[in-house]
């Protein structure tokens, strides 16, 4: 979310803001003496650049200021805040971007991009303890009894006290706490977990994390819940899943989990616990920043926990940084949005591990809306594939991710192994998997001169095949045997040598996680030298560090973080005294030799089976019908193919389609590029979006002061605006038009009463409230007497009409207004802009009083009655209390002011009191009136009532198309004023239309019939060919007891014209004819107004 | 005055027993109520002109110009709502006198003294778990560091507009100003967010 600085309360989220056009387009001096076309360049014309744009905007949930900024409507960056009457400054062009590599001096060249491609992790087994520890391991005896017979017996971050049972298509397994429910079922010997959803070919594990493209299941229970990677599904007991034929299904019953979202400020957010992230976190944290740091598994350490390096070293960090007050440390939490002014989102898994356990007043999941003022991206890198025939089989696996599963869980992915690598962090996987007992049956290695890592690899007995490639695979339902086959200059070539094996490491190299980082509107640029994409600049104040902008020995990740964390927290002005210690990470456990990106390994039989995206089936052959077909664009290509459009958004094949692609195409990979990254970076329930904003907190219910007895009383409400209104009180089996009838029958025979506190009230005040308010209605405040009320009408700058309501003059400098329920914001707020903006010379001063006071109608001849004995200081005849004109007094002992204006042609009254009393008002009434049978009523009856003597309801009889005019109100336009906003607009040639449409009443031939409200009106008793003229339409239609028949309210064209002519409505098939007659059908001659 | 003898109804007097409920569950953590009828006068003037000064000596306290600051003494307690907008709080029972004095002072200086005792009520929301618990729904930054005491603000909390105040000393938790209308799906929107800090089931 944008941040807006307002002038006054400094940076705050735009939604706190209301827009309000173009700046600095000032009100005509002299709107009379322009002619039309002028005129209307001023109403409807602004400038629409691309760029710096002077634009109005008020901070409407804070100071309610107006003010103007500069804002690029190209990048939404806001260049300038100035206020109102300031002129417009000079700005810079925005903020420069900035490389995303920590800034540092000549370190970075010994330390940034390590020569070749492998995570940030050691390799070789060599002195490493746990290794060690795992090399005295004997392949483990699969005993029948015990299940997981791919479990080994010690290592691992699994707890194995903590066995855990569950399900997965039906067949009962055990797993560990600690396991993910991919490894639990690989310990179980399970590869396959779903088939491909255009081809239905089986599909396994390939990855251990959240970039998983094929292992998608279904889970049933404890709650359904569709496509979920199982490499990320902690295991729990209890926990019941089924594989996937490509697509899930959606709970049919009510989540019962609560969700909910927590916002949070930090100096600096570090996304991602690995090396670089907890060296990243650690620094800034030591310099007293606030610090966030947010990782998506339950464990800190990130790829350490896969390749087992600097295991201590990882839990002291998270230890310290645990122990600080000013550090968040959110584990299960996946930053999945980056959003302008460092606004970034995060959802955090808190309960889904605990399965039947979770506790219910805990929130399942929590969405993260994090406000940093530095942003450090730590996110790691993702292994990729490589297309060659049959590379989809389960048993085909990233080559880090097998040694994640084995070194994390203990499991083993296989029994015999080949490895298909074009750079060394695969040699690192085969030799812990040879150590942990795996047979590497052969390394295929793309690189004709691998160099050490190979060297170490084949001094341990493994036989590795430089220059070559694996071709083709084999196997039902899983791998069992691996062709492989000399390179030379991208073909293969010379005899296929085939090896028998259950698990076909690959590594094509890694792509940095650059998602945040491009979201952020970061640029990337290709590095030719990994084949991958690369962090180049970005706008907002983002360091990434470590494997994801392409460092990948862990020596140089850990620098990297430490070095981007102490200079985010530096930036912030936190001084980071001492350079964070840094654990030394043996030289032969780093990559040496570079990597060689290879894409594609041709085969003899087309490319129907190179695939390229798993999830989607997209194969090298669809790429190639691709181009072939013209598209050499990767979004196109995307969008003609859908590589990359999966729950996984290509996170293990995007730039390998690119690759491809680019192959195809014969072009330069950096010029291709790659597609662009959006939110989110993994999938997010809609539940968990939702949060608490649902069922009863969804919207906010507003009610007044009397609401408790109108629930108690039964009332039917109606929702105006977020208001609660009663809407009619049935009494017994009563329908609504039988409680609407007899409602009105009081009100028109009797006395009844209405709760009416939701009309908007604003205090005006100062020397020239009055001009303020002459030039703001159409017609004339100032001459208002103190003591006495005016209705009113208030038009825009179109003059269409915008609100309406009463005003009443407390005193010379003091008015009270009222508005309409559902406009009561927007007419402060038009208020203020004009105060603020066009006149400011004008001494006046608003303020919202609505809820400052409850008011209550009372209504009906009777009316008095009830009055004047609650109020007996108060001289209640119509003589001494004249129409339109208002008292203070008191009401059943409560200081009150008693308004007499009328909104159903009776004899009413307005009584307004402090919200605190309003009870006791609504009870005395209720008790004085029950001999006279007062009736309390609601907003159906007030239509009926008002509709009866033709008073109209801004924003349902008009719909902004409409002009006091056209009303039928003329009266209320005045034209004594030389001016008023909207004056100049009823003179264009247009407002001034005889035949514009009118307000006017329409009575159905059968006066049984209820014109449904905004059926059409037309001109004959049978519909011509379409189109078909429409005359206008109905706008408000009830029935009537007063009148004893149905009747409506209807803007007609030239509808005044048109008064007692027959049109008709078309109301299903049938065309119901209507007479047009004038609106005011009831005591048309204003008899009732004073009662008798 | 009469209305002495009328029964008066705060906008959340049907929730203090689940307010107080939630109170006694969350083990300390939590602390909310009502604080009703506080006298509540907004005061709209130019700062820099007389009636600036006028106030100042009628209140005992100036009228801060610094935004999103708020001033206490004598039982009453001055915020900035905007550039020429004030809000003085004090004890229920005194906005007649409070409005009156005010209008005094302002004579006749352009300004504008309205009473909006009613128009919001006041949540208090402290305990250790007091900023969390905002933090739910609200995007304003509420670390001591950057929302310490003699802070105040107008914002959103949740879908409402509120205004905030910091309590006077350190890590006393908050008032929250809403208005009456909104208060009871606010109050409600509050609880349902303690339901995190419910330790002692009762």
């Amino acid at each position: 979310m944008l941040l807006i600085p307002c002038p006054w309360c400094g940076p705050r989220d735009e939604a706190e803001f209301h827009y309000g056009g173009q700046a600095h387009v000032p009100y005509p001096d002299d709107p009379a003496a322009l002619t039309d076309e002028q005129w209307a360049r001023y109403l409807f014309f602004r400038d629409n650049p691309k760029g710096p744009h002077a634009e109005r905007w008020s901070h409407a949930a804070g100071c309610r200021r107006w003010f103007n900024a500069v804002r690029d409507t190209a990048t939404n960056e806001l260049l300038a805040v100035y206020r109102v009457g300031e002129a417009r400054p000079d700005h810079g062009p925005g903020a420069a971007p900035r490389s995303a590599a920590p800034r540092r001096g000549a370190r970075d060249d010994s330390l940034g991009r390590a020569p070749e491609g492998t995570v940030g992790a050691a390799r070789a087994a060599v002195g490493d303890p746990a290794a060690d520890r795992r090399t005295a391991v004997v392949e483990p005896v699969e005993r029948p009894a015990v299940r997981q017979p791919f479990r080994l017996p010690t290592g691992g971050r699994i707890h194995r006290d903590q066995p855990l049972r569950f399900r997965f298509d039906g067949v009962e397994y055990q797993g560990y706490r600690g396991d993910t429910l991919a490894s639990a079922l690989l310990a179980n010997g399970v590869h396959q977990l779903a088939s491909s959803v255009r081809l239905g070919r089986p599909r396994g594990i390939f990855s251990a994390g959240s970039e998983e493209p094929t292992a998608v299941v279904q889970i049933e229970e404890p709650f359904p819940e569709p496509m979920l990677p199982a490499t990320t599904v902690e295991l729990h007991d209890g926990l019941v899943a089924r594989s996937l034929p490509g697509q899930g299904r959606l709970a049919g019953e009510p989540d019962p989990a609560r969700y909910d979202a927590m916002h949070t400020h930090c100096d600096v957010l570090v996304v991602g616990a690995g090396p670089a992230g907890l060296a990243a976190a650690a620094s800034a944290a030591r310099g007293g920043a606030r610090v966030v740091l947010a990782d998506e598994r339950p464990e800190l350490g990130g790829s350490l926990l896969g390749s087992a390096q600097l295991l201590d070293w990882a839990a002291d960090i998270g230890a310290e940084l645990a122990a600080r007050d000013e550090v968040r440390v959110l584990r299960r939490t996946t930053v999945f949005g980056y959003y302008d002014d460092n606004h970034l989102l995060a959802v955090e898994r808190r309960t889904n591990h605990l399965g039947d356990a979770a506790p219910a007043h805990i929130s399942r999941e929590r969405v993260w809306r994090i406000r940093a003022r530095q942003v450090v991206l730590a996110t790691g890198a993702h292994e990729r594939s490589i297309a060659f025939a049959d590379n989809d089989r389960p048993g085909i696996m990233l080559a880090d991710a097998a040694r994640t599963h084995l070194n994390r869980h203990a499991v083993l992915p296989g029994r015999r192994a080949v490895v298909f690598t074009t750079g060394d962090s695969a040699y690192a996987a085969a030799l812990d998997l040879a150590a942990a007992g795996v047979h590497i049956a052969a390394i295929a290695d793309a690189r004709p001169a691998p160099g050490g890592a190979a060297e170490r690899a084949a001094r341990a007995g493994i036989e590795v095949l430089t220059g070559h490639a694996v071709t083709g695979t084999a196997g039902e339902g899983r791998v069992s045997s691996v062709t492989v086959r000399a390179l030379r200059d991208g073909q293969p070539t010379g005899p296929d040598r085939e090896f028998a094996a259950d698990l076909l490491l690959v590594s094509g190299g890694w792509n940095p996680a650059v998602h945040l980082f491009s979201q952020a509107g970061g640029r990337l640029r290709y590095d030719t030298a990994i084949g991958a994409f690369t962090p180049d600049v970005c706008r907002q104040a983002v360091r990434v560090a470590g494997a994801a902008r392409g460092v990948f020995d862990l020596t140089g990740c850990l620098a990297d973080g430490a070095e981007a964390g102490k200079g985010a927290a530096e930036e912030e002005g936190y001084a980071v005294a001492e350079p964070l210690p840094l654990p030394s990470v043996p030289e032969a456990d780093e990559p040496v030799a570079p990597a060689q990106p290879l894409w594609l390994v041709p085969g003899r039989n087309g490319s129907a089976t190179h695939f390229v995206d798993l999830q989607r089936d997209v194969t090298v052959a669809d790429l190639t019908r691709a181009t072939g077909a013209g598209l050499t664009s990767v979004e196109h290509l995307k969008r003609y193919t859908t590589a990359g459009t999966a729950h996984d958004q290509g996170k293990t094949s995007g730039v390998l389609t690119s690759g491809v692609v680019a192959h195809l195409l014969g072009v330069d990979m950096g010029a291709l590029g790659t597609t662009t990254y959006r939110a989110p970076y993994t999938p997010v329930g809609f539940a968990t979006l939702a949060g608490r904003d649902r069922g009863a907190l969804h919207d906010p219910v507003r009610v007044t002061a009397l609401h408790d007895w109108h629930v108690r009383r039964g009332a039917v409400f109606e929702n105006v605006g977020q208001w609660k209104r009663p809407w009619y009180y049935p009494s017994g089996e009563e329908d609504m038009a039988a409680a609407v009838a007899r409602e009105c029958r009081a009100a028109r025979e009797g006395v009844a009463f209405m709760d009416a506190s939701t009309l908007g009230k604003i205090d005006v005040q100062g020397p020239d409230a009055g001009v303020f308010l002459d030039r703001l209605y159409t017609n004339m405040m100032s001459t208002l007497k103190v003591g006495m009320i005016r209705y009113g009408v208030m038009c825009r700058a179109d003059g269409m009409v915008f609100d309406d309501g009463t005003v009443i003059r407390l005193a010379n400098d003091r008015f009270l207004v009222t508005t309409t329920t559902g406009n009561a914001a927007a007419v402060l707020d038009w208020m203020e802009e004009w105060s603020q903006t066009e006149w400011p010379e004008l001494r006046v001063r608003c303020t919202s009083v609505t809820e400052q006071w409850a008011t209550v109608a009372l209504v009906g001849p009777r009316s008095r009655e009830v009055l004047s004995e609650l109020a007996p200081q108060l001289a209640v005849s119509a003589a001494d209390f004249p129409f339109m004109s208002w008292r203070d007094t008191q009401v059943a002992g409560i200081p009150a002011r008693v308004c007499r204006i009328s909104f159903s042609g009776e004899l009413a009254y307005e009584i307004n009191v402090s919200p605190w009393h309003a009870q006791a008002l609504w009870e005395a009434l209720s008790a004085t009136g029950e001999p006279l049978g007062i009736t309390p009523y609601g907003t159906e009856t007030m239509h009926v009532l008002r509709a009866e003597k033709g008073y109209p309801i801004v924003g349902q009889d008009t719909d902004g198309t409409v002009t006091p005019q056209d009303m039928g109100m003329d009266w209320v336009v005045s034209k004594k004023k030389s001016d008023f906003v909207g004056k100049r607009s009823h003179s264009r040639v247009d407002t001034a239309r005889t035949d514009r449409k009118h307000l006017v009443g329409l009575l159905p031939e059968d006066p049984s019939v209820l014109l449904p409200e905004g059926g059409q009106l037309v001109e004959r008793d049978r519909l011509p060919e379409p189109p078909v003229p429409m005359l206008g339409h109905v706008t408000s239609s009830y029935r009537s007891a007063t009148l004893g028949r149905t009747f409506a309210l209807a803007l007609v064209r030239g509808g005044r014209q048109r008064v007692g002519q027959r049109l008709y409505v078309p109301v299903g098939e049938e065309l119901v004819p209507v007479t047009v007659a004038n609106p005011v059908f009831y005591d048309p001659e204003g008899a009732r107004r004073d009662g008798s | 005055m009469a209305a002495d003898t009328v029964t008066r109804r705060s906008p959340l007097a049907h929730l203090a027993g689940r307010l107080a409920r939630a109170t006694r569950q969350s083990g300390g953590a939590l602390r909310l109520a009502e604080l009703p009828y506080l006298a509540q006068i907004n005061v709209r003037l130019d700062p820099k002109g007389p009636a600036a000064e006028a106030v100042r000596l009628a209140l005992g306290l100036p009228l801060p110009t610094e935004p999103g600051t708020c001033v206490r003494g004598g039982g009453r307690t001055v915020l900035w709502l905007g550039p020429d907008e004030w809000l003085v709080v004090g004890p229920d029972g005194t906005a007649g006198d409070l409005e009156a004095r005010l209008r005094a002072a302002i004579g006749d200086e352009p300004g504008a003294v309205t009473d909006v005792s009613a128009q919001r009520t006041t949540l208090l929301v402290s305990g250790p778990a007091a900023r969390d618990l905002l933090a739910h729904g609200c995007s304003l930054d509420l670390h001591p560091r950057a929302f310490g005491p003699g802070r105040c603000a107008q914002s959103t909390l949740a879908r409402a507009q509120v205004v905030l105040v910091a309590r006077d000393q350190p890590r006393s938790g908050f008032w929250v100003l809403v208005r009456s209308s909104f208060a009871d799906y606010l109050a409600e929107w509050l609880l349902d967010a303690a339901t995190e800090h419910v330790t002692v089931p009762e």
